[in-house]
Formats: C-alpha cells, sequence, structure tokens
C-alpha cells in the first residue's frame, strides 16, 4: 500500500522556523512507523533526524506525536494509523533537530524524586535477599515497568504550562520505591511530591494513561501517592 | 582545542556491565561513563528471562553444576577458570543486585524466584533445574533500571549521548578515548589512565536479529583498528525463537515455563533432537534442529517459520508426557493467569506486531541473530589480553557483550549474559579503579584527534553515490544467508567477497547532512563501515575453522575436532590486511566429551 507521512522539520544550523515534509513510500500494514521514519532516512532524505534504538519498546528512545498522539514510533503499526502518517516531536521539551528534543529537563526531574532503592538497615545476616511476598512484590509492579519515554509528561497539559512540574514519569518512579515494602524512603519522597510542583498539579485529565505504551495505569499510581500524602500512611 | 577532559577511569557504555563498571570504579577513583545513548536505553533492558545463578531456591542446585553445565554449553570452547570464577561469583552478585532494590519475581516463601532454561541442568538427574533468577519477563529491564538508579544514588558522573570514535594509546599503554557529542558534533578526549569498554555487540551484522540498532560493535571496530585482536569472532549465537521477519526476541523463558516448538504437522521435533531435554536444549542445537526441519519441508505451510506454543492446553499435555512437576512434586499445570502474569512482555509483543494472542495462538517464529560470543579478549578480571600468551595491555578493559573472556566460548546458555555484565563489570570496574590509583596519567600527543577525523572527513567528503542503506542491507542479506546457522566454505567465501567489495563501496557513499547538530547520518554511515569490518573478521575467523563447535557450524565439516580445533581464534587488523593466531583454551576440571542433551 502507499501511505503519506508528514514529518516536522526543523534544522537549527539552516532554519529559523520548523516546517512540514510530505513524503510518499510503499508500505505493508504490518511496518512500524519506525520502519517508515528509517525508510524515509534511508532513500529519501538522510538529513532527517531522530532517535531508536531497540525498534520494539523497550528502550524508550522514540517517543513522538503519531497522529497527534503520543506514541513510540517503533510499536505503532501502520494498519493501525492508516495511509495518511504525521509524526511531531513531543511537546513541552525543547525542539533540538527535526524530532529530536532536548531529554535533559525530564531526567532532571526524574532524579529530584530519589529515584533509588533506600534501606540502610543490615542486610540479612546470611548475605541472601531480603525477604518480600509475591503479594508485597505485586503492590509495585505496574510502576516498575516505566522505561523513561517521557510520552506520559510530554501529553500532560501541567507539564505543558509549567515544566517545574515534576510530571507523571517522575511521579510513577516514586511510587515504585513508595510502594515497595524493602524499602526505607518513602516520607522523604512523597515529601517531595507534596511540594507546589508535586502531585497537585495532577488535575487527572488521563492523558498520560493513555499515552503510556507499557500500559501503566499512571494516574492511579498518582491517586494513590495523592491519598498517601493525606492519610500518612501507605497501602 | 578546548574540550579535554581528565578522569581516571573512562567506562564507555552505560548498559549493565558499563553501570556495573561505573559504580564499582568510582568508588575509589575518579570516572566518567560515557554512552552513545542515554544510559537507560540500553541493549541490556531487553533481556528478558533472567539471570543465571545457583541459589536453589526452588530446588537443589549448585554453582559446580552451573559450571559444567556452561562448559558443556560452550562447547568445551569456554576458558574452565573463568567459568567457574563467574558461576560462583553469580550467587554474591545476584544477591546484590536484590539488595540494591532490584524487584525479582518471588517465591511463595518470599524469596527470589527461578525458572528452568535451555541447557541448565541437574547434574545428577540431566533435568533441567530453576536456575535463571528473573522479573517476569524484564529481567533486563530491572536490572538496566536498578543499576542506573545506582548510579545517581552514588553521584556517578556521566555523559550522556557521546559516541566513542578512538581509543588513544602511548607507548602500549592506554591514554584516553576520542569521543563525539551528538547535540554539537563537537569532539571530546576523554584524558584517562584506565578504559573499560562496555559497548556491547554487533548483531546487526545480520537481516534478522533481536539486536538494537545501537548494537553496531563499536568497541571491537575501534579496538581493532589500533592493533588489539579479537577473539573468537565466528562465534554468534542465533536465537531459536525470534518474531518471524522480526527477529524480535520471544523469551527461553516461554519454553521454561513449558512452552514447545512445533513444527508444519503439528509435532514436538525437539523429542527427536534432544531427547532428555527437549525444548531447553542449548540454543545452538535448538536452531540447527528448527532449520533442518524447515530444510524437509516442515516448517509452517512449508515456510521458513515454525510455531512457539504456549497455549496452557498444549504445556499442559506435554507438561504430563514429560511427568514434569512442580517443587512440591504436585504435577506442573499452568493456566491462563500464570502465563499472563509470568510473560506479560512476550503476551504484548504478539499481540502487537503480529495481532497474535499467544494464551490462544501459537507464536510464528525464526532463529534470530542474537549475541556476540566473541570479542575484545580478557582475562577474567576484565583486563584485555593482547596475543596468545595472554599479555596484559596495561589499562585497558573489556567487559560484557564486547569482551571475550572467554566463559561463552562456542554457544552461550541463556541467562549468563546477565551474569556476565554484573560478575565482570564488577570486576572491571575494580581492576581499572585499581590499576589507575597505582597509575600517572601518560602523556597525550598532539595528534589526539587525527586519526578520528581522518576516518569522518573520508566519510563526509567522498563525492560518490553510494547509499548507506543499500550497503547495510546487502551486507545483512549475505550474513545471513551464508554466515548464519549453517554455513559453507563457498557460501562463506562468497559472503567475503560481498563484504570486501561493500568495504569498498563505502568509500565512495554520498551524504547529504553536512551538520553538525546530532548528524545522526554521518555516525550511521561510520557505524556501518564497524559493522562491515567485523563482518570481515567474523567471516575470516569463520572460513578458517574448519570444524563445527557451538554456534559455528559447516556442513563440510559437521564434526567437532578437538585434536585440531580446541584453540580459540585471534584476529588482527594490519596494515589493512588480517591475521590470524590461535591460543589454547583453559581447561580445568572437565575434559572435552560428546555434548548431547
Amino acid at each position: 500500500m502507499q501511505v503519506t507521512i508528514k514529518i516536522f522539520r526543523f534544522n537549527p544550523e539552516k532554519d529559523t522556523r520548523h516546517h512540514y515534509e510530505t513524503y510518499t513510500l510503499e508500505a505493508a500494514p504490518t511496518d512500524r512507523v519506525l520502519d517508515l521514519l528509517e525508510s524515509v532516512k534511508g532513500y529519501h532524505d538522510g538529513t532527517l533526524s531522530f532517535r531508536r534504538s531497540c525498534a520494539h519498546g523497550i528502550c524508550g528512545s522514540d517517543a513522538l506525536r503519531i497522529n497527534g498522539r503520543n506514541r513510540l514510533a517503533c510499536k505503532v503499526l501502520v494498519s493501525e494509523v492508516g495511509d495518511k502518517i504525521t509524526v511531531e516531536p513531543l511537546i513541552g521539551l525543547k525542539i533540538i533537530k527535526d524530532l529530536i528534543v532536548d531529554m535533559d529537563p525530564f531526567f532532571d526531574n526524574f532524579k529530584k524524586v530519589l529515584p533509588y532503592f533506600i534501606n540502610e538497615s543490615p542486610l540479612p545476616a546470611d548475605g541472601r535477599e531480603r525477604l518480600q511476598s509475591p503479594e508485597d512484590r505485586e503492590r509495585f509492579d505496574d510502576t516498575t515497568k516505566c522505561i523513561l519515554c517521557a510520552a506520559c509528561t510530554t501529553s500532560c497539559p501541567s507539564f505543558w504550562s509549567n515544566d517545574d512540574y515534576l510530571g507523571p514519569s517522575a511521579i510513577v518512579n516514586a511510587h515504585r520505591f513508595i510502594f515497595d515494602t524493602r524499602d526505607s524512603a518513602a516520607n522523604d519522597r512523597l515529601a517531595v511530591l507534596n511540594d507546589m510542583f508535586g502531585v497537585y498539579r495532577c488535575h487527572t485529565i488521563f492523558n498520560c494513561t493513555e499515552a503510556c505504551p507499557r500500559e501503566i495505569q499512571v494516574t492511579k499510581a498518582i491517586g494513590e501517592i495523592k491519598r498517601a500524602i493525606l492519610l500518612g500512611k501507605i497501602k | 582545542m578546548n574540550n579535554i577532559h581528565q578522569y581516571d577511569v573512562v567506562v564507555v557504555g552505560a548498559g549493565g556491565a558499563g553501570l556495573m563498571a561505573g559504580l564499582y570504579a568510582s568508588r575509589t577513583a575518579k570516572t566518567a561513563v560515557i554512552s552513545k545513548l542515554y544510559p537507560t536505553r540500553s541493549h541490556t533492558g531487553t533481556a528478558q528471562g533472567g539471570v543465571g545463578a545457583a541459589l536453589g531456591n526452588e530446588e537443589e542446585d549448585h554453582p559446580e553444576w552451573h559450571t559444567f553445565d556452561s562448559v558443556k554449553g560452550s562447547d568445551y570452547l569456554g576458558d574452565q577458570d573463568a567459568i567457574e570464577f563467574m558461576c560462583e561469583e553469580a550467587v554474591t552478585a545476584v544477591y546484590e543486585l536484590e539488595h540494591m532494590g532490584l524487584p525479582f519475581s518471588r517465591t511463595p516463601e518470599g524469596r527470589i524466584a527461578q525458572r528452568p532454561f535451555g541447557g541448565h541442568t541437574n547434574n545428577e538427574t540431566g533435568k533441567p533445574v530453576s536456575r535463571a533468577c528473573y522479573a517476569a519477563d524484564r529481567t533486563g529491564h530491572m536490572i538496566l533500571q536498578t543499576l542506573y538508579q545506582q548510579c545517581i544514588k552514588n553521584d556517578v558522573k556521566f555523559y550522556d549521548e557521546f559516541q566513542v570514535l578512538d581509543l588513544l594509546l602511548h607507548k602500549g599503554t592506554t591514554a584516553g578515548i576520542v569521543a563525539v557529542e551528538l547535540a554539537t558534533g563537537e569532539l571530546h578526549v576523554f584524558h584517562a589512565k584506565a578504559v573499560i569498554f562496555a559497548t556491547g555487540g554487533h548483531g546487526r551484522i545480520w537481516e534478522i536479529t533481536s539486536n538494537a540498532y545501537a548494537y553496531t560493535g563499536d568497541g571491537c571496530a575501534v579496538a581493532l583498528r589500533r592493533g588489539i585482536p579479537l577473539e573468537d569472532m565466528e562465534f554468534f549465537q542465533f536465537h531459536p525463537t525470534g518474531i518471524y521477519k522480526l527477529g524480535i526476541l520471544i523469551t527461553e523463558g516461554v519454553r521454561g515455563e513449558g512452552g514447545v516448538l512445533i513444527n508444519g504437522r503439528g509435532e514436538r521435533f525437539m523429542t527427536k533432537y534432544a531427547p532428555k531435554v527437549k525444548d531447553l536444549a542449548s540454543r545452538d542445537v535448538i536452531c540447527r534442529a528448527m532449520y533442518l526441519e524447515m530444510r524437509d519441508g516442515l516448517g509452517i505451510d512449508g515456510k521458513n517459520y515454525l510455531y512457539m506454543d504456549v497455549r496452557p492446553e498444549t504445556v499442559n499435555k506435554y507438561a504430563a508426557i514429560d511427568g514434569r512437576t512442580n517443587p512440591d512434586g504436585s504435577p506442573y499445570v499452568v493456566s491462563d493467569e500464570k502465563i499472563l502474569s509470568k510473560l506479560p512482555d512476550i503476551v504484548d509483543f504478539c499481540r502487537t506486531y503480529l495481532g497474535v494472542d499467544p494464551v490462544t495462538q501459537p507464536m510464528p517464529v525464526q532463529p534470530t541473530a542474537h549475541y556476540t560470543m566473541g570479542g575484545i579478549p580478557t582475562n577474567k578480571f576484565g583486563e584485555v589480553v593482547i596475543d596468545s600468551r595472554n599479555k596484559v595491555m596495561p589499562g585497558f578493559y573489556a567487559a560484557g557483550e564486547v569482551a571475550c573472556v572467554s566463559v561463552h566460548g562456542a554457544n552461550r546458555l541463556g541467562t549468563n549474559s546477565l551474569l556476565d555484565i554484573i560478575v565482570f563489570g564488577k570486576y572491571a570496574g575494580l581492576r581499572a579503579a585499581e590499576y589507575a590509583n597505582h597509575t600517572d596519567f601518560p602523556p597525550l600527543s598532539d595528534e589526539v584527534l587525527d586519526f578520528t577525523n581522518q576516518q569522518l572527513n573520508a566519510l563526509r567528503n567522498s563525492t560518490g553515490k553510494e547509499n548507506v542503506f543499500t550497503i547495510g542491507a546487502e551486507m545483512k542479506s549475505v550474513m545471513f544467508d551464508k554466515v548464519g546457522v549453517f554455513r559453507t566454505r563457498e557460501g562463506m567465501t562468497e559472503a567475503l567477497d560481498k563484504v570486501r567489495e561493500l568495504q569498498q563501496r563505502i568509500k565512495h557513499v554520498r551524504l547529504t547532512d553536512s551538520g553538525r547538530i546530532f548528524n545522526t547520518e554521518l555516525l550511521n554511515a561510520w557505524e556501518l563501515g564497524n559493522l562491515l569490518d567485523l563482518a570481515e573478521v567474523v567471516t575470516v575467523s569463520a572460513l578458517n575453522r574448519k570444524e563445527s563447535r557451538g554456534g559455528h557450524a559447516r556442513e563440510d565439516f559437521p564434526q567437532r575436532d578437538d585434536k585440531k580445533w580446541l584453540k580459540h581464534t585471534l584476529v588482527w587488523q594490519r596494515h589493512g590486511r588480517l591475521e590470524i593466531d590461535y591460543k589454547p583454551v583453559i581447561i580445568t576440571r572437565f575434559q572435552p566429551k560428546e555434548r548431547v542433551y
């Protein structure tokens, strides 16, 4: 089948403002949108720039706006989006070149929520694992799936209006530790999230949940954190 | 020149091995980790099934059994001192990951859950043993995330989206690296006492592959051009279950959970090829069996794919035939929910890319290029060794898939790659820091950028009409057909001629992006040059080895020949030509014997 793909273009070394280029390609319904981008780069315009690596939805490199929705280009098939496809960079992060945005503010927010395991109590005397029941492990399973692709955060109107807002992804990663029974720093993280740029910027618009390519229940996770802050306890 | 940085230790690559090295080196030495991807984009994240360690949480197991299985899996080409070291360190290493917070799946007792994997056995009964420590089917993702989180906690210094282009040497010792900052196109010199390469593999040489776009063999190619040999490059692993045509990995954990491979006649064919462990034989054994089935017209509808069937009724039928039981002795039975909870990502991949639901339909699969067993030669401490007598090169270290310790020999066992990165990443980090703390900075020459500029300018200034993508496609096609699961002299000679033709043609490539900022066209062309150089090394090594062993299966030399070929290949690039030498395999406890599953 023939598809037309309209791509956002911006070359900071030449352009004063962005424009769109449209390419017509032969494609199969099972092709990924990423395959189309590769094909444009390979055979139509070598200057087209985008990030990609694993090409099957795990590395998180290629989150883009595809027909107006935040998706991973490697996880959307032509059969799903049809023969007219528009590809644009994520909103809310500075555009560096074509589809590449500056990810540093996103990772800076991530780092603010103490996104690492904290437990200074002594390890088991036998040197083996800290025990955790399958039920306790299940409690935070959903938020361990995050691949830091930024699809959620850059779909959030609160983040668009103020990028000091930590954003859904950072909160998801805080959730992953707050609800891990082995971790001991939940209160420190809740304090970060109780800040004016924390969870209360979330107005439960659910864009993030819809955008997540890992199908994490993002809004639910944020709600659980709000509840933990209000009640002063985790459960 | 402005961009000169000085660090005691520079780690190149931020997957599992690089992050582990960075964590350990930064404890005692000023360390930087540079990576062409943001660390969490690294290919470690795509590993699925588990990390091997004889914890014995599900049933009796011992590091000695793990050692023997790995030696046997390697088709006796692995160095046994290193394998024994890795398998003994495995237990501590996995507990260490848990202590860092890694969210492993759990047994009912709250311990780290384990599952069976190909080639891992109870050495007394010969039956599969649960040794793969897992977090659903996202074990690599959890390892990568956990290590990156710990690096943040410990304030490890990162240079994200910096791509290595050259290794700097001074009188036989290591002096640093050159890298390009993708966002600006500027070259940076990292002056260092010790350099650790943890850059991953080069599966992008082959058409059907599970490997990321980033897997272009940069570390091996850079080292090769600086006179470092590459070891056992003919041994590249094909994984039996890639999604048909796409190559995306379907974890061996599917078979660990009881899934079976089915041919076009609806038969479970692995009983013919590995009567004892069947679908849990080593990967090389299964790939060959699949090719033989398909060659006999027994692919699905006569085509070049087979079915991976993990539907509960299939699993339960064959588990009953095999007499498989749970740890408590009750019969092994799975439900839809159990498959979903243990293999959520596999279910997701199949639904996304195939429109197939693995709980109700079988998955179409074919062997996919998966893992680099060969690489930069090291000893068991990650120190690079550069000749047939294992002479250590001061200040240069390698760990993970880029390295050849060799713990995988001619064929790697599943779960041993995640183990490799955490054990040898750690030791490379420790050794590099120790070395750096007792060494002065070697001087940098004035010409540090010359070799890099020479390579980039050749691409930039080329005036030909060749297309990078076309050259890449031709390489992938011929390498998959002729230097894949089965090989012959004739086919490999054809591949070598083709690769050499492409090496000439890439000199006449036409690039259209003359910019500096994120010039991915230029870097993709440079990466393709790496892949071509390594494809040549792979093919030359494979042509020279006139036997079949592990992942190197020659139809014209179908037997393993220990008399002539129980040795490691070493290849150097000297004056534009490849030179070959060999070095002995280290054998300690296990004399080679016939390998049957």
